[in-house]
């Protein structure tokens, strides 16, 4: 008869093979790290599109910097500094010359020529909001020879140099001319550079995985390297961005050493790490990200500015922010729409968002405007984490202030589609939604789209606002940093009373990386020149 | 036997033409709008505008629909709205891995389910019974991703044996592949056991209460050959229907454990397709899912006539 034993004779040999293979497997499992000519890093999401003048995503903008070089870059002190291109500017403010340096290189061996930055800003002009208001006032932009390019004005247009050196959304970044001629509308399908990293075509899975190469023709410039600017180094040969969709796999595989570096650490998770020796947990950027409220001011009750104010006077920032990151130390009660860290940043008129809810305030507010109790319709996406809580909390606060509140639930997709619907609310419109910016693509009137106040043509909410476009307009032409500043506190001013949007406050994403990982540049956006990677 | 396999073949035609229609219908009523991903959030309402007429987004939906249904039939999956890269190429790539995993979770499933099966039933409503039905019960009801989490901890973090995630193809190297893909292939075949254990089970034993067994048993046949050669073959059709179905399921896709151990499969890539409405990675991947569903049906109805005599097409 068949017993137990033997009947399970078949299954305890499996399961002894198993563990032998397995156990041969070991010396291979935990070597996977120590190649120190290899940086394998965690990005905050997967690259999907190439294009990073087509696109705002970040990890595109990141992808950029790896692979192109910029004509000008700003610093750690928000200057702007040459980077492939030194310049001069005319007296009358209405022509910069641009050089461009020895040494340039595309990663196909071909020299980089005027041609090509005149035609990459070209394309970047029509995409870029800050590059669209500079093309407005271009009279011409001409590469008179392979190594200078001219930009002519018909005004000055002071914040240039800003403009075209900014990190974040979309750089100008450089590319061959030929790819520049792509429609900004489509996507570019080759992507050659000139940057310190070779895009590795054969090993690039959308969504997965990404390689970049070493681009030994590339010349870095001798001074430090400082935000974006300075000479970029490469130390390692290789660098793959890796996709991790579960943030707790990726905190073991950071632990096992199976990955150099996490850009985003998910602060709940953080005490897994923090017994680890050999991880560092860390914020590279201080500047961080801001969260916002943004109402719709083409229908009732956000088309009132006694009620957008109501709302703001409901809202407050210290339980947002609580609520959203839950320790302190990564989070910034902050009032200043160009953000508490930068040169433009000021926080007037934000005490009470700053200074804990006033419901009361709230509640007269409504009943000066008229409120007639119709529910607002605040959007609230359930499938993106550093958005969750934001409409649940506000819309608590809201309901204290006085408001009839209809918290819809969906999905961020059905988010962007929703919020593009200028309709009214009963024919599937909104009220309010939130959303989230980095520092950087706040940080200035040209910059930020959300005191764009050219009605249609504004970002979502549409708001017509006459007065923050001649502010605009006085910020361009304001011809040096004091008085931009002086206008800059004018727009904050603006914002706080006629309630644009609710600056809701910042807050900070910490990253960890393995201790082998040295000289990582603070900044805002994650680069890997300058980085070493040492033996475990 | 070839006729009916042409009719099988032939009666696909319908089912995936009515999946292609629903699924195009479905992503289109869906809210979304890829122009929105691509663009990111800083686009003005005018730029989408310009890029969704660039996608063909804006042309009326019959357009849209008689456009992709030509690019299948030249054989053309389409291009990824946001990578622009070939669906085709994408799938291909991701295929891969989900066959290995699946391939290997079955065999594992297989492996360790049926003999567990045929002891409790065999040992019905004793210790063995109770602890393979317990089991059973364990398997069914603690979630993958846990066991994923378990198996980690354990044998990645502690004990250091095998590598915490990723996907290494066969053709790296044996070690470099088993060592990743037998956690992911132990957690999912946790629910695969628990239902094959509990589906062997219960077809033994209606198998083993026929008078067949009795005979065989009073000719005094050894217990083993009545167990494995008598019962198990004729108790085989629902089995191979559960194992079947859980291969066409495997195949699929398994997203939480793709993304547990960080496996670039076929489900982590529909996942991301639909959150990002790429229209033709949704739209080709559904057709595969279909696809693989007959295809393996298929296959499990064939396989019933070399283990069931009587049955004859």
């Amino acid at each position: 008869m068949l017993t137990l034993r033997s009947a399970l004779k078949e299954t305890r040999g499996l399961a002894a093979a198993l563990l032998t293979g397995t156990a041969l497997l070991m010396p291979g499992a935990l070597s996977a790290q120590q190649d120190t000519s290899t940086i394998t890093a965690v990005m905050h999401s997967g690259l999907r599109v190439l294009d990073p003048v087509i696109t705002t995503a970040h990890i595109t903008r990141d992808h950029g910097y790896m692979i192109y070089d910029v004509l000008t870059a700003v610093d750690a002190d928000f200057k702007p500094q040459p980077q492939m291109a030194s310049w001069e500017i005319s007296e009358d403010g209405l022509t910069y010359t641009f050089t461009l340096r020895d040494g340039l290189l595309f990663h196909d061996g071909a020299p980089v020529t005027g041609a090509d930055v005149v035609a990459s800003l070209s394309r970047w002009g029509k995409r870029d909001s800050g590059g669209q208001l500079i093309f407005d006032v271009t009279a011409s932009l001409e590469a008179p020879d392979d190594k200078t390019i001219v930009w002519t004005l018909t005004k000055p247009f002071a914040p240039l140099l800003d403009v075209i050196s900014k990190q974040s959304a979309v750089p100008p970044f450089i590319m061959p001319a030929r790819v520049a001629a792509t429609s900004s509308d489509e996507t570019i399908t080759e992507y050659v550079g000139s940057g310190p990293f070779v895009f590795n075509e054969a090993e690039y899975e959308p969504g997965v995985s990404v390689t970049y190469d070493k681009f030994d023709g590339y010349v870095p410039r001798d001074e430090p390297a400082s935000w974006m600017a300075g000479g970029k180094v490469v130390n390692v040969d290789k660098v793959v961005w890796t996709t991790m969709p579960d943030a707790l796999t990726a905190l073991n595989a950071l632990s096992a050493g199976e990955i150099d570096y996490l850009e985003q650490v998910q602060i709940d998770l953080m005490p897994i790490l923090s017994g680890n020796p050999d991880v560092t947990v860390e914020k590279r950027d201080e500047l961080g990200y801001v969260t916002i409220g943004r109402p719709n001011f083409l229908h009732p009750p956000f088309d009132n500015k006694l009620i957008r104010q109501a709302a703001m006077a409901a809202l407050d920032q210290e339980s947002m922010l609580a609520t959203m990151q839950g320790d302190p130390e990564y989070y910034n009660v902050c009032g200043a729409i160009f953000g508490c860290s930068t040169p433009l940043g000021d926080e007037s008129g934000s005490e009470t968002l700053t200074g804990g809810a006033d419901p009361e305030k709230s509640k007269a507010l409504l009943e000066e405007a008229g409120y007639d109790g119709t529910p607002i319709v605040l959007m609230a996406p359930t499938d993106v984490i550093s958005l969750i809580n934001q409409p649940v909390v506000a819309a608590q606060a809201l309901r204290e202030g006085g408001f009839t509140v209809d918290l819809q639930t969906m999905d961020w997709q059905s988010v962007v589609q929703r919020r593009a619907q200028q309709s009214p609310v009963t024919e599937g419109g909104w009220n309010m939604f939130f959303t989230n910016w980095m520092v950087p693509e706040v940080s200035d009137p040209l910059i930020n789209v959300m005191v764009n106040g050219r009605g249609n043509d504004a970002w979502f909410g549409w708001p017509t606002d006459e007065e923050i476009e001649a502010l605009r307009a006085d910020f361009v032409a304001a011809p040096d940093a004091a008085t931009q500043k002086e206008v800059a506190v004018k727009i904050q001013e603006h914002v706080m009373d006629n309630v644009n949007y609710i600056m809701m406050g910042e807050y900070i994403i910490p990253q960890a990386r393995r201790n082998t990982i040295q000289n990582m540049i603070p900044s805002p956006v994650p680069v890997f020149w300058n980085m070493t990677k040492e033996a475990e | 036997m070839f006729l009916y396999i042409l009719k099988r073949v032939l009666a696909t035609i319908p089912v995936m033409v009515i999946v292609a229609i629903f699924v195009f219908l479905l992503l289109r009523l869906t809210p979304g709008d890829p122009a929105a991903i691509l663009a990111g959030d800083a686009a003005t309402p005018a730029q989408l505008e310009r890029i969704r007429e660039r996608l063909g987004l804006n042309d009326p939906l019959l357009t849209q629909f008689i456009t992709w249904m030509g690019q299948l039939l030249r054989g053309d999956l389409g291009t990824s709205l946001l990578s622009n890269t070939s669906v085709a190429g994408m799938l291909a790539d991701r295929l891969g891995p989900t066959i290995n995993i699946a391939l290997m979770t079955i065999v594992i499933s297989v492996v360790m389910a049926v003999p567990m099966g045929v002891i409790a039933a065999w040992r019905h409503r004793t210790w063995v019974d109770f602890l393979v039905m317990s089991f059973s019960v364990l398997g069914f009801s603690v979630p993958v991703f846990v066991i994923g989490y378990i198996l980690i901890q354990i044998f990645a973090i502690d004990l250091r044996w095998v590598p915490v995630q990723g996907y290494k193809s066969p053709a790296d190297g044996f070690g470099a592949f088993f060592s990743r893909a037998i956690l992911p292939s132990l957690t999912l075949a946790t629910i695969y056991i628990a239902l094959i254990a509990r589906m062997t089970r219960a077809s033994m034993l209606e198998v083993l209460g026929e008078d067949y067994i009795r005979t065989a048993r009073a000719k005094g046949v050894r217990e083993n050959v009545v167990l494995f050669r008598h019962a198990l073959r004729n108790a085989a059709v629902p089995i191979l229907t559960i194992i079947g179905t859980g291969f066409a399921l495997l195949i699929s896709g398994v997203v939480v454990t793709e993304s547990v151990f960080n496996i670039p499969g076929i489900g982590r890539l529909t996942v991301d397709a639909i959150l990002a409405r790429d229209y033709p990675v949704i739209q080709a991947m559904i057709l595969l899912t279909a696809g693989i569903y007959v295809f393996v049906n298929l296959l499990v109805d064939i396989s019933y006539s070399f283990f069931d005599p009587r049955i004859r097409y």
